[in-house]
This record gives C-alpha cells, structure tokens and sequence, in this order.
C-alpha cells in the first residue's frame, strides 16, 4: 500500500538529490531519519474512545450484522430430525450439516470449502477492499457490540474519558462493574453457543444451568468466554494490526480500481474551523472544518486525512461521521468518501479488470466442484484389512482360507441393510454372513472368510475387489485385497 | 540420565533462560529515529517504523514466567523431577485408572443380564466383539471360525459343551485337553486301520464338506477361461482320502472299541466332559484327511486353552462368554 502523503504531512523530507529522482545517485548514506534520539522500542498503546455515529454505512452494518449474529447464536437450537441441524461431533468424528453428514473421509471437502473462502475473500478484497474486516468479521461485530455496551454504561465518549481519568470512587467502581458484568455476559452467552456446536445444545444448557455438565464442556466455554472478552473488550483493533494475517495479506489484494476509504485532499484543505455562516473561500479554507470527528468515531484510532493507511478496515465510519457533519455546514457530502486510488488521481478508472475476473472465475469454478463433491457423494464406504495373525488358513493339501474384516461405514443417515459380494476370484466361497443392517453413521465390523480351491488359484497372491452395496442397488462402494496362498514348490 | 549430563542441561537450560531474558531486557529502549520512518526510502516509498505494541513485550514477560514456573513444577532441569513429581508412567496409570472406572459403569450395566439372552444386545455384543478381538482371535480368528489346532467356535460344535456354564467355565479356566499317543499300542498297520474306521463315520453320513456353510455366494465367473495346467473340478479329490477299504474298516472298528471308546464313546459321538471330540460329524480340529487322522492317531495331540480368569475382569469375562455364546446363535 502506496502512501498518499497529505498536504500537511509531518512525514520528513529526506536529504536525497534534489531533483530526487536521479536514483543511482542516491547515497544512502545520507538517507537516515532527521531526528534520533531515545526511544522506546515498544509502542505505548493509546487508548482510544469512539464516539458511536449514526448513517448509511451504520444502517448496512447493522442489517448484515444481525442476521449473522442471529444464525451463530440461533443455528445451533435447529433440529434435523432427531439431532441438532449443525452439529460438529468431535468424539464419534461426523460432522452434521442438515442433511448431510461429513466424515474423516471427506475432509477434501473441507479443503474445498477453504479454498472457495479464500477465493471468495481474495475477490470481494479485489472489488471492494477490506469488506470482510469492517462489516463481518466477528472480531469487528463483537467489537461493535461491546462498544454499545460501553457506551450505555459508562456515556460517551468524553464522559468515558473523564471517567478514566478520574480517581477511583463509588461511581467509577459501579460503572466498571456494571460495563464488565456486560461483556463478560455477552461473553458467556458467545462462549456457550460456540460450545453448542460441538455438544448438542439442550443437553448442554441444561447440563451447564444444573451444574452437571463435563468438566471438558465448563473448560471450553470458559476458554471462549474469555477469549470473547479479551478480544472484543480490551485487544480490539490490536487483534487487526498485530495478530489478524488476513489484515496484512489482503493490502497484496489491493490494485489502483481497489475501492478505499479515503479523504479528498484537494477539497478538504486547507482544513480550518469557521462559523457556519461564513464562505470558506473568503478564508482561504476547504471544506474540512478540522471537526476531528471522523477521528473521534473511528475503531482503529486513525486519521483518515493522513491517507491509507495499514489500520484502515475500511468500516466506513469516518464517511457517515463526515456526512453527517457536511450536511450540518450545508456542503456536499463526500469529503470522506469510498473511492479508489486512480479515481483520485482522475485515471480512468474500470471495475472489470482481468485479475478480479479470475479471482471471481476461480471462485465459481470452486464453488462448482464442491457442490458436484457434495451431491454425487456415495454415503458409503468400506475398508478390508486382511487378518494379521495368519497370511492364510490350509485346511488340507488343495482348499486355503484368507480371512477378512470389512469395515462397512453407513455415513447415510438412515439406517441400511448391505450384501457383501466379491469379484475377481474364481468359485470363491465366502465363509459368513453376507449381510449386514448397519445403523446410520455406524462403522459395522464384518469379519468373512473366502475359501478357495488351489485349481482356482492362478498365483500364491491373487487380486481381487469386495463390494459392498445396499439393498436398492443405490449406493455402492469398493475396496481391494489380496487372497494369499502358499508359494508352490516347484 | 548419568549425573554429568543432567548437568549438561540444568547448564544450557539456565543459560538459554538467562539469555533469553538478557536479549529482551537490553533491546527494551535504545536509540532510533523519534519519527515513525525507519528512513528508508525508494521510489517515493517510505517505509514505517511499526513498533510492537508493548503489550508483546510483556507477553515474552509472561512466556518467560511460565519457563521459569514449568521449570520449577515439571521435570526439566536435568534430573530433577519437579514439585508435581509427575511422570509419565504415572499420568498413564492416572489416566488408565480413570478409563477403569469409566467403562467400568458401561460394562456393569449387563452384569444382570445372563449369559444366554445378552447376546442379544447389539451394544453390548459391539464391546464384546472388541474384547475379542483383543484377547480371542489371535488364536480363533476375528469371525471365531478357528482354524488348524484352534476350534471354530461360530459352528454350534462344542467340545466341552455349549451351554453357557460349560463356555464360561472354558473361558474362565481355560481347558487342557489330551489326546495320548497310539503309535506304540496299535503298530503302523493298527494306526493306518483306525484312521480309515474313524474317518468313515463321518462319510457314512454326511457329505464331505458339511463343516462349512454353503454360501449363496459361490458364483463363477463366466467369462474366465480356464487355465489348461489346472485339474478339472469333477476330478477333485474329495475332502478325505475316503477309506473304502472295508477289510481296513472292519480293524479299525475292532481297535477303536478296544482303544478310543472310553473317551469318544462307544458311539463315537465323544464325551464333552473330557472334551473328546465327537468322530462322526466331519469336523476335525487337526484336519479331517487320512494323514492328519493317522498322525492324531499315532502321536496324539495337545490342545491348551488359556485360563483367562485373571486377565479379564468379571465383565469383561461375562460379556465375552455371551459373545461366544451368541456367535453359532445370533442372526444378523
């Protein structure tokens, strides 16, 4: 991310040529920072206090935020039958999603899926830069959250701040108490229905309320509840400068038609207060009236006047923030507005442009495979392991026995009646019960013998396939093994 | 771990440990540029001295705390063994005992079910198949159908009995069973005789390889061409070299009632007391041809099952006797 540097910048010119484009003369020797001194290697954090602001961008916030934060804390209260709709059950290894029930096996899927994410991502990132940070990412939701709950605690913003710097008394102490108990209930609440999606909700809530539930289950929503509150209550925009690696990726995402927050240099300054009434071009000003309000309500604590910044999570907050102030001076909105890098730089300026399309190509290519993957799915799997205790059984100088356990994994989600048969071995007789009625999402264990004749035997080590198949026909799998006899002697 | 190396690693450990802390606190200040630019410039592009938040800086704090903590509690420091005394031998009993006690409430569940209706509980039969799995088919295989020396224990043939008593007992105790040597009493011609009188009990009645289920399942393939060196099937040889020698069979009756009798039976339908096998069913734990009859004759042979009362516990032993129980009964 390039720096557009304002007007007013206090970033320091350097001793470079003075045209300062001859490079291969440059010396770096002179290129150092104009001021040394002492200094402290790590960075104070400052605190910062938002004003909340109403708007446009607020008002699209809010409308894709609370029916994400409805599916999280609602999704887990669905049923599908006689389970829970979306369920991750760790113990038995089956992942429940509707109708559909994922197991060790698919985890392809899973990568599928996450590979449609980050393509996801990487195009809307192309289009519309940093959309995931500032409207959904939970980190900036719960942030939101919490910060609501702050501001009908504690006041706004400068009564926040007032507050802090005040002495320790009755009023502060109730105030804290009473913002903490909110985070740390919301907190909760998130922690539980995070848990709910490991353990089936009911059990779990009932579990946790009587005080009956695993010591496991009080760890986990312990652990969430914390993280929670750590997060969205005291790290915040930390998480987005030192921890979140998508923060950083995502600005090699960005291209000069990549919208962007950004302040219009040129219209704002120069930047001054005036009296409502009075025409700035008479003073010699811009539109910015230097109200340091998109400063005030802004998450990250930056200036936005000070161009892109690394920060930024483009939540838009500083537009509504602006608006909102330019309309009160009766100015065009837009002093903050989005935007992207060429369109300020009057470039002609194109949305469709080749990498987006094959990051969007990408995507629905993805997308494509994985719903084929999902639907053409065989809800049926079988593994052979041959015995390990005996290579084969000789019951006399011309019959040999191989025994096998066939694994058969129902992983439909109703219950089955499977047949086992073979191919590849001539007159093979199977010793066991062919059938088996295997529960949903059961791994039935067949144990089978297949008895051979040594004329029917073409090698001591012979290939062949089992299969196993329901009653309709309609699910079929297959697995390979080996019939093994003793070599001849010749 | 011999002394001097213990002190090899309470050295290293303690001088990483203080290195670590030195590096840390001697980079906490220093000089630098007091702006936000490392100087660095090329192209018009400055690049940003992004400090770490000091928040970082106190979390190495709390990464060293921990070092120093774990250090003191758990074994680290060379030969040391820590405040916990922990061991890894002693949390794998810890978390052996907790298994215990766990699957100990499972397992007591059927301990009022009795050995002849729990096999017909799936779950509890799925426990069983694994104890079995675990402790019974290295010798009778996973499907429970034996093999050479080892009975096939899914056929509803039972050597000692097949009532649930006399299968406990079996499992519980195990059995040791003896068949003596003959070779000296009969002579080679007495051995050669008996084995063709006892192998044609079995023929009399019963086709030659009625010990095995028929399977549904025994379809040839029909588009394989059948390879030239191979012996075509009607000229098999049957499962036993049958004896029609009736000169043979008629000693060998003789010799049996003198002989075997008092064990098989006059009848020869064996004696579950002495786990003498019964010899006219065509099952044959040591091979049903003339060679492996006239050897079982002739040397005699020892079949040991293991007691396996002090292996298992009662309910592991419970569960197991009714899986046995169940294999030549259950349906599914």
């Amino acid at each position: 991310m390039s720096t557009n540097k304002p007007a007013n910048s206090k970033i320091p010119v350097y001793d470079l040529d003075q045209d300062g484009s001859n490079l291969d003369a440059l010396d770096f020797d002179k290129v150092k920072p104009t001021e040394i001194g002492e200094i402290d290697f790590y960075q104070k954090r400052e605190r910062i206090y938002t004003r909340p602001i109403k708007g446009f961008y607020q008002r699209i916030r809010l409308l894709t935020g609370w029916p994400l934060l409805i599916a999280y804390f609602g999704l887990p209260w669905l049923q599908w039958g006689e389970r829970q709709a979306v369920l991750f059950d760790l113990p038995a290894r089956q992942f429940h999603l509707f109708f559909i029930s994922l197991w060790p096996q698919d985890l392809p899927l899973l990568a599928w899926l996450l590979i449609i994410a980050a393509f996801l991502l990487f195009t809307v990132t192309v289009w519309a830069g940093r959309v995931w940070c500032g409207y959904t990412c939970p980190q900036t939701v719960w942030t939101s959250i919490f910060m609501w709950a702050e501001q009908i605690t504690e006041g706004t913003r400068n009564q926040r701040i007032k507050l802090d710097a005040m002495p320790w008394h009755w009023t502060k102490l109730r105030k804290k108490i009473a913002k903490h108990s909110l985070w740390l209930g919301f907190a909760a609440l998130t922690g539980l229905t995070f848990v709910a999606y490991f353990v089936p909700v009911r059990e779990l809530l009932a579990d946790v309320l009587l005080l009956e539930a695993s010591h496991g289950a009080y760890a986990w929503i312990l652990f969430f509840t914390l993280a929670t509150y750590i997060n969205a209550g005291w790290l915040r925009e930390q998480v987005c400068m030192y921890m979140c690696p998508y923060a950083r990726f995502q600005s090699a995402m960005f291209d000069g038609d990549t919208l962007i927050v950004a302040y219009d240099n040129e219209r704002g300054e120069a930047r001054g207060s005036r009296k409502i009434t009075a025409d700035p071009k008479a003073l010699n000003l811009g539109d910015c009236i230097d109200c340091q309000m998109c400063v005030q309500v802004c998450p990250t604590g930056i200036d936005i006047r000070d161009g892109l910044q690394y920060e930024c999570i483009t939540c838009a907050l500083c537009i509504d923030a602006c608006d909102a102030v330019m309309e009160k001076m009766q100015y065009d909105t837009g002093l903050i507005k989005y935007t992207t890098e060429k369109k300020q730089a009057k470039q002609h300026a194109r949305i469709l442009r080749p990498r987006l399309l094959g990051y969007l190509g990408a995507t629905l290519i993805m997308s494509a495979i994985f719903l084929f993957v999902i639907f053409t799915r065989t809800p049926l799997s079988l593994d052979v392991m041959r015995e390990r205790d005996a290579l084969y059984y000789q019951l006399d100088n011309t019959r040999f026995e191989n025994l096998y356990v066939l694994k058969i994994m129902n992983m439909s989600q109703q219950d089955q009646d499977y047949t086992v048969s073979l191919e590849g071995l001539d007159n093979a007789l199977i010793i066991g019960n062919i059938n088996a009625q295997v529960r949903a999402g059961e791994v039935y264990e067949l144990p089978l013998r297949v008895q051979m004749h040594s004329a029917d035997l073409d090698s001591h080590r012979m290939t062949f396939t089992f299969y196993v198949e329901n009653i309709s026909g309609r699910n079929k799998a297959k697995s390979e093994s080996r019939f093994l006899s003793p070599i001849p002697s010749s | 771990m011999s002394e001097s190396w213990s002190l090899y690693i309470i050295v290293l450990t303690t001088v990483m440990t203080v290195g670590v802390i030195w590096v840390l606190l001697a980079n906490r200040r220093g000089t630098g540029s007091v702006d936000k630019t490392t100087g660095h410039q090329h192209d018009g592009i400055e690049e940003y001295d992004n400090p770490l938040p000091a928040w970082w800086f106190y979390l190495f704090i709390l990464s060293i705390v921990f070092g120093v903590a774990y250090l003191v509690f758990y074994p680290g420091m060379g030969n040391y063994p820590g405040l916990l005394n922990w061991t890894s031998v002693n949390k794998w009993e810890q978390e052996n005992q907790k298994a215990e006690k766990t699957y100990a409430e499972i397992f007591a569940r059927y301990r009022n079910i009795s050995v002849d209706a729990i096999y017909k509980e799936p779950a509890a039969m799925k426990m069983a198949q694994r104890i079995f799995a675990n402790n019974c088919a290295q010798c009778h295989g996973v499907d429970a159908r034996g093999s050479l020396g080892f009975p096939n224990l899914a056929d509803n043939d039972w050597l000692y009995g097949g009532s649930a008593e006399q299968i406990s007992h079996s499992i519980e105790w195990g059995r040791t069973a003896v068949m003596p040597a003959w070779g000296q009493v009969l002579g080679d011609k007495g051995v050669i005789d008996t084995a063709h009188y006892v192998l044609s009990l079995s023929v009399a009645s019963q086709e030659p390889s009625a010990n095995r289920e028929p399977s549904a399942n025994r379809k040839p393939l029909a588009n394989k061409e059948p390879l030239a060196n191979k012996e075509p099937l009607a000229n098999r040889k049957p499962l036993a070299n049958l004896p029609n020698d009736s000169s043979r069979i008629e000693a060998g009756a003789q010799s049996y009632q003198t002989f075997c009798a008092a064990c098989h039976g006059a009848d020869a339908k064996g004696n579950p007391l002495l786990g003498a096998p019964n010899l006219t069913d065509d099952i044959w734990l040591y091979g049903g041809h003339l060679q492996a009859v006239m050897a079982s004759i002739q040397k005699g042979r020892a079949g040991a099952m293991p007691a396996h009362a002090k292996k298992l516990n009662a309910d592991k032993l419970h569960l197991l006797s009714g899986y046995v129980y169940g294999l030549s009964r259950r349906e599914r």
